[in-house]
C-alpha cells in the first residue's frame, strides 16, 4: 500500500459551532449575550482587512513570525536507522514568550479592544496561555486577571512570576482540584459576573462556540505557514502532521491547514500520565465518554454519574479532562488519529530530541516527539515525511525535569528536594 | 401537554395560585442534596418544609457548577463527598414526596449529570421520584428542546432562566419555553453575591420580565434578608433563596427552620 487510505471528511462548523454532535454553547443565560456577541462579531472581524492587517503586523513584528521549520535528521535516524523518515520541526518554541498560545492571546485582545472591553480574564494551567495572556495585555495596556489552580501556582512558580511582572493579577484558586478545571470555573464565574466589560481569552479550542472555532483560525496560522514552508522545501505535502493534544489548539492550528489535503495523515497524542488504567491520566480520547462541560458538548473524562474526573500528566499544559470538540469530530469521522504516551515516554523524547538536535521541548511537545513511534508504525517499510508541531520549549519545564532525569543536577545547584532526602541517592 | 396525573402536574400552578389568593409571594427556598450526607439532608430538607416553603428547588451536586458561588459550590463538595448521585438525590425527592404530598419540587442542577443516561429514561426516573419542575443552568433555549418536551410530556414543567444581560429577543424565547415559571435572575453574578432590592434598573428589569411572561415570575440569586424579601414580594410571584438556606443549614435544622419561617413572613403582602 503506497498511500493510507482517507475519508475525505473536512469538518465544517454549522449553526451554533457544531463539530457533528461536538460544539454547541452550553451556558447559563448570563453569559449568553455575550458568546452570542463574540460569534456575531468575530467573523466580522475576522474578515475586516483592517483587523488582519494589525493581527498579522503584530505576529510579524512582536511575535516573531513566521517561524522556522527546523529539519531533524539525527531525530529521524535516532528513531529508526534504516528507512529514516523525513521529519521536519515547526518551531512555535522560538515565538515571544515560548509557545503557539500568543497567537490566539493576540488576536483575541485585538477582538477584545475591538468589542470595547477594557478588562481581559484568563484561566491557566501550565502557564504558558497566562504568560502569553499577560504579554498580549501589556502589549496593549489592558488589565488582566489570570485564575490558575494552586496546585499549578505551585508547580508553575516562575510563571507566576513572570505574569505578574508582566503586571497580570494571578488568582490562585484552591476549589475542587485546585488545577486547570478549577481554574476554567472560576474565570468562568468571574465573567458571569463581568460580561458587560470584560472578555475571557479561553486559551484553547474548547469552551462554548465561538471559542473552538475561533481559536482554531487563530492558531491556523502555524498550519498555513508550515504548510508553505513545507511545499517550499520538499515540493510536497508531508504524509504526516503531528501534534500533541491537550485541548488541542496547537493541534487544531497546525491540521486546519491540512484537513482539505486528504492524502495528509493528521495524528493528535494525548498524555496517558501514568497509564490509561490508573487513575492518573489526561487520555480523554481513549476513556472519555460524551459530555456537556465548559460550555460545549466534546469528550470528558467523567464517572458514570457524570462528574468530572481530575486528569494527571507531568505536562500542566496537557493536564485538563475535556478536549476541544473539533477533535472529538475529527476522530468520530476517521479524519484524525490519536494516540497516547506516558510521562515516562514524554521525558525520555524530551532528553532524545535535546541530545539529538539541540532543542529542548515543552512537556507537552514531548508527547508528539515521543509519539512518532506510533506515526512510523502507520508507515512500514516506508520513509514518510512528518511534519511535527513544535509547540513550545521547555524552559518552563526545567524544576519538573530536574526532579525526574536529573537529580545530579539538584545536588549540584543545591536544591533540597521537598522530600527533604539528604542527598544519599544518585551518587 | 400530556398528563398523566392532574395532581402531579399542578402542583406548581396550584401553589402559586394559592400564594396569589393569600396576597403572598411564593417562597422557593434552594439546598443542595446530599448536603452534607443523604440521612442529614433529608432531615433538613423537611426542617425547611416545615418552616414553610413554598416550592422547594433541590440542587443535584456537580463537581463543577460554575453559575454558583462558593456557599453552593462547597454544599455540592460536601455532598458528593458523601457519595450523592442521581439515583440518590431522586430517592430523597421520593421520600420528601412521600412526606409533603402538594410540595412543588423543582430539580436545579447541571446538564451533564442529567443527560448521562438517555433522556426518556432520566424523564422516568423524574416522574417517578415525583418531580413537578425542571431547571438546567446551561441548558440554554438552543439546547433544551428534547429534555424540556421529554419531561413535558411527563407532566414535568420547565423552569426558564433570564438574566438582567438577555436581550428582550432571547428572553420573549425563553418566556415561550417556561412552563414551570421564569426564574428571573437578580443579579448579573453568581448565586450569594450582594443584591440591592431598591436598584431602578431591577424594578425596570422585574417589570419588564412580568409584563412578558405567560408564567408566574420568580426572582433569585443574592436575597438573603427578610428586608429584601419584603421588598420584592409586591413585584413578583415568588422568591428565590439558596446560598442563605444553605448557610443557616449548616447551624441547625432549627435555624434553617427558624430562616424559612422568617422568609416565608416576609413574603406577605401589603405591609
Amino acid at each position: 500500500m503506497n498511500q493510507p487510505s482517507k475519508p475525505p471528511l473536512p469538518p465544517s462548523p454549522q449553526m451554533l459551532g457544531s463539530f457533528g454532535e461536538f460544539g454547541g454553547r452550553y451556558v447559563s443565560e448570563t453569559l449568553m449575550p455575550a458568546v452570542e456577541q463574540l460569534a456575531e462579531q468575530w467573523p466580522l472581524a475576522w474578515q475586516d482587512p483592517e483587523f488582519l492587517r494589525e493581527y498579522n503586523d503584530i505576529l510579524r513584528d512582536y511575535v516573531g513570525r513566521p517561524s522556522a521549520l527546523t529539519e531533524a535528521p539525527r531525530l529521524a535516524k535516532a528513531l529508526r536507522a534504516s528507512d529514516p523518515p523525513r521529519i521536519f520541526l515547526k518551531r512555535e518554541d522560538l515565538n515571544h514568550t515560548g509557545a503557539h498560545k500568543i497567537n490566539n492571546c493576540i488576536g483575541q485582545v485585538l477582538l477584545a479592544r475591538r468589542l470595547g472591553k477594557t478588562r481581559i480574564i484568563a484561566e491557566t494551567g501550565a502557564g504558558q496561555h497566562g504568560v502569553a495572556t499577560a504579554t498580549a495585555c501589556a502589549y496593549f495596556g489592558m488589565p488582566c486577571v489570570v485564575y490558575m489552580g494552586a496546585e499549578d501556582v505551585a508547580r508553575q512558580s516562575l510563571n507566576v512570576v513572570r505574569m505578574r511582572l508582566l503586571g497580570a493579577e494571578v488568582v490562585p484558586v484552591h476549589s475542587g482540584s485546585a488545577t486547570l478545571k478549577d481554574a476554567i470555573n472560576a474565570a468562568l464565574r468571574d465573567w458571569v459576573a463581568s460580561v458587560r466589560d470584560t472578555h475571557y481569552v479561553i486559551g484553547s479550542v474548547m469552551g462554548p462556540d465561538p471559542y473552538p472555532l475561533m481559536v482554531r483560525e487563530l492558531q491556523r496560522v502555524i498550519g498555513d505557514e508550515a504548510r508553505a514552508q513545507m511545499l517550499k522545501r520538499t515540493g510536497k505535502l508531508p504524509d504526516t502532521v503531528v501534534a500533541c493534544v491537550g485541548g488541542g489548539s496547537n493541534a487544531m492550528g497546525i491540521f486546519a491547514a491540512f484537513v482539505e489535503d486528504t492524502s495528509v495523515d493528521l495524528v493528535g497524542i494525548e498524555a496517558t500520565g501514568e497509564g490509561v488504567e490508573t487513575a492518573r491520566h489526561a487520555a480523554t480520547m481513549a476513556r472519555g465518554k460524551l459530555g456537556i462541560y465548559h460550555g460545549m458538548r466534546s469528550l470528558v473524562l467523567q464517572t458514570d454519574d457524570g462528574q468530572l474526573q481530575e486528569a494527571h500528566s507531568i505536562s500542566a499544559g496537557l493536564d485538563y479532562p475535556g478536549i476541544g470538540p473539533e477533535h472529538a469530530h475529527l476522530r468520530e469521522t476517521g479524519r484524525a488519529k490519536y494516540f497516547g504516551v506516558s510521562d515516562t515516554e514524554a521525558l525520555e523524547a524530551m532528553q532524545l530530541l535535546a541530545q539529538t538536535e539541540g532543542i529542548i521541548p515543552a512537556l507537552e511537545s514531548a508527547h508528539a516527539i515521543a509519539g512518532l513511534k506510533h506515526v512510523l508504525a502507520l508507515y512500514p517499510g516506508q520513509a514518510p515525511v512528518i511534519l511535527l508541531n513544535l509547540s513550545g520549549r521547555g524552559d518552563k519545564d526545567m524544576h519538573t525535569v530536574m526532579g525526574h532525569l536529573d537529580p545530579d543536577a539538584l545536588e549540584m545547584i543545591g536544591v533540597r528536594e521537598a522530600s527533604g532526602k539528604k542527598g544519599t541517592d544518585g551518587h | 401537554m400530556a398528563t398523566n396525573d392532574a395532581s402531579t402536574t399542578n402542583r406548581l400552578a396550584v401553589t402559586f395560585a394559592s400564594c396569589q389568593t393569600a396576597n403572598r409571594a411564593a417562597l422557593i427556598g434552594y439546598l443542595t442534596a446530599f448536603d452534607p450526607d443523604e440521612e442529614q439532608s433529608f432531615e433538613r430538607l423537611c426542617a425547611a418544609c416545615e418552616g414553610g416553603l413554598d416550592v422547594l428547588e433541590l440542587g443535584v451536586p456537580f463537581s463543577d457548577p460554575t453559575a454558583d458561588g462558593p456557599v453552593i459550590q462547597e454544599a455540592m463538595v460536601r455532598a458528593l463527598q458523601s457519595g450523592a448521585t442521581l439515583d440518590g438525590v431522586l430517592r430523597l425527592a421520593g421520600r420528601l414526596r412521600d412526606r409533603f404530598a402538594d410540595l412543588p419540587i423543582v430539580l436545579f442542577g447541571y446538564a451533564n449529570p442529567l443527560l448521562r443516561r438517555p433522556i426518556a429514561t432520566v424523564v422516568e426516573l423524574l416522574e417517578n421520584a415525583g418531580i413537578d419542575g425542571l431547571l438546567v443552568v446551561d441548558l440554554p433555549p438552543e439546547h433544551n428542546v428534547e429534555l424540556r418536551q421529554a419531561a413535558a410530556a411527563r407532566g414535568i414543567s420547565w423552569v426558564g432562566l433570564c438574566a438582567p444581560t438577555t436581550p428582550p429577543a432571547r428572553a420573549a424565547r425563553v418566556m415561550a419555553d417556561a412552563t414551570g415559571f421564569v426564574y428571573g435572575v437578580s443579579l448579573t453574578g453568581v448565586t450569594g453575591s450582594a443584591l440591592d432590592t431598591n436598584s431602578p434598573e431591577l424594578r425596570t428589569y422585574i417589570d419588564g420580565l412580568c409584563t412578558h411572561a405567560q408564567t408566574p415570575v420568580a426572582i433569585g440569586f443574592g436575597i438573603k434578608h427578610a428586608e429584601q424579601v419584603r421588598a420584592l414580594a409586591p413585584m413578583v410571584d415568588g422568591i428565590v433563596v439558596g446560598s442563605e438556606l444553605v448557610r443557616a443549614s449548616l447551624r441547625s435544622s432549627d435555624d434553617l427552620r427558624a430562616k424559612v419561617r422568617e422568609l416565608a413572613n416576609a413574603c406577605r403582602r401589603g405591609d
